[in-house]
């Protein structure tokens, strides 16, 4: 019987070594996988490589693991924001190393790791200094730059109701980068509000199938309103 | 002269803003186009973060931290609204399905060149988010700011100083002076505001501009 459900954060976080690639769900707080970040932070591995799209906010979460010094390298496209402190101090202390990549053309890396993609050629930063010293291609009448995928070893996720199958559904803008990192990691780690019995998904609405899920924990929070 | 004020800009931009469109507002000074859409056109707002049909702020007590803009400020989703994730929500942006992005700037070259994203300092922490993608995505980028610098330098350049957003992708301008299209042969004013001559205009702006017959 497949049966993909973790008891707790730490039991699904245990074998995550030192030095992984590890992509971490969430637009600012929305789909940030909170109760995941403090089991890694907990669990100890440090010299990460951390893919999200902003570089930690406020106190918790991603901003609490570079606090921790666990990160080495964050790719991302949006680390400035008022509440960056954490990342801010790492990066002009020149502790860890940053990779800006624009928003659209980081989750197309993303999709196309989880899609068997070799590379692609984007319109996005074309004429810029995000594309110096990349290649680039004129088809048609259009100038592009090539693009490589990004691949992890684990993502981090949040959900909202999966199966022991990690069918997955989400809420509303927290699904951002949940599907496409759940197909680009080895090992896609899922905390999900609700686990419900298999078949109680309608398979109509299913947003990420359970192939691209290996472990998934229920964390019992109640629904947050925002700040 | 009277300068527009922000919520101004906002209005002047959303008068031009058709019934049907797929809109995305960057954050800012844009957003506030979002509070002037003519009541009773149907145009569908478009958030990096996996949104179409972004709706109003919601009521203090009824926000949801799982609904939230580009700009990760509470909202609401309109009946008719859609959730996606986010590689398809920028294939909405770089496969050329919006009709508009509007977006602030620090400059726009007269070629529509647009930097809008890193002043270029030594020591600032670089930030890009959805804007290359959104400069040569949409159908047509429109760009709002004020007219001239704090230090009355024209934000309207021969070449911009600060890095590039991308190149030769803003169609038109709208500041707090005037509405100027970008087109293949030279910046176009299409209309100044009430007590600014083209003279006057041309003077601030330092680059050469072209006359409609029908600007002030």
């Amino acid at each position: 019987m497949i049966n993909k459900v973790f008891p707790t954060p730490e039991a699904a976080l245990a074998d995550l070594p030192d030095g992984a690639t590890v992509m971490i769900h969430g637009f600012g707080n929305a789909g940030m996988p909170a109760a995941l970040i403090d089991a890694l932070i907990a669990q100890g591995a440090g010299e990460l490589t951390i893919v999200n799209n902003n570089a930690g906010n406020g106190d918790t979460g991603l901003a609490a693991l570079i606090k921790a010094k666990r990160v080495r390298k964050i790719l991302c496209s949006f680390p400035r924001q008022a509440d960056s402190w954490h990342f801010d101090k790492a990066y002009r202390a020149g502790e860890i190393e940053l990779e800006l990549v624009p928003q659209g053309t980081l989750a197309e890396r993303i999709r196309a790791a989880g899609a068997g993609i070799g590379a692609f050629f984007t319109p996005t930063a074309y004429g810029t200094k995000l594309a110096e010293g990349k290649e680039t291609r004129r088809i048609g009448d259009r100038d592009y730059v090539l693009e490589h995928p990004i691949h992890a070893d684990y993502a981090l996720i949040k959900a909202d109701r999966a199966d022991r199958w990690g069918n997955l559904t989400y809420r509303m803008s927290a699904r951002n980068f949940g599907p496409i990192m759940a197909a680009a990691a080895k090992i896609s780690v899922v905390q999900v509000r609700e686990i419900v019995e298999l078949g109680e998904l309608d398979p109509e609405v299913i947003v990420t199938p359970g192939i691209f899920v290996n472990r998934v924990v229920r964390i019992d929070t109640p629904m947050k309103k925002a700040a | 002269m009277k300068k527009l004020d922000r919520k101004q800009m906002a209005a002047r931009v959303a008068r031009d803003i058709p019934e049907g469109s797929y809109v995305n507002l960057g954050i800012g000074l844009p957003t506030l186009v979002a509070d002037f859409l003519p009541k009773g056109r149907e145009i569908i707002l478009h958030s990096e973060n996996g949104i179409l049909g972004v709706g109003p702020k919601p009521a203090p007590g009824a926000e949801d931290e799982d609904l939230i803009n580009a700009g990760k400020e509470p909202v609401t989703l309109l009946t008719g609204g859609a959730y996606f994730h986010h590689a398809d929500s920028f294939s909405m942006i770089r496969g050329r399905h919006l009709d508009f992005a509007i977006l602030g700037a620090f400059q726009v070259s007269v070629a529509g060149d647009l930097a809008n994203w890193h002043t270029g300092a030594a020591d600032a922490i670089p930030a890009v988010g959805g804007a290359m993608d959104l400069a040569v995505g949409a159908k047509k980028v429109l760009v709002m700011m004020e007219h001239l610098t704090k230090q009355g330098e024209s934000k309207i350049v021969e070449r911009c100083s600060y890095p590039l957003t991308g190149a030769r992708c803003v169609n038109r301008i709208y500041t707090d002076l005037a509405v100027i299209d970008v087109r293949p042969d030279g910046l176009q004013v299409i209309e100044t505001v009430e007590g600014l001559s083209f003279e006057e205009l041309q003077r601030l702006t330092g680059v050469p501009l072209k006359r409609l017959a029908s600007a002030a």
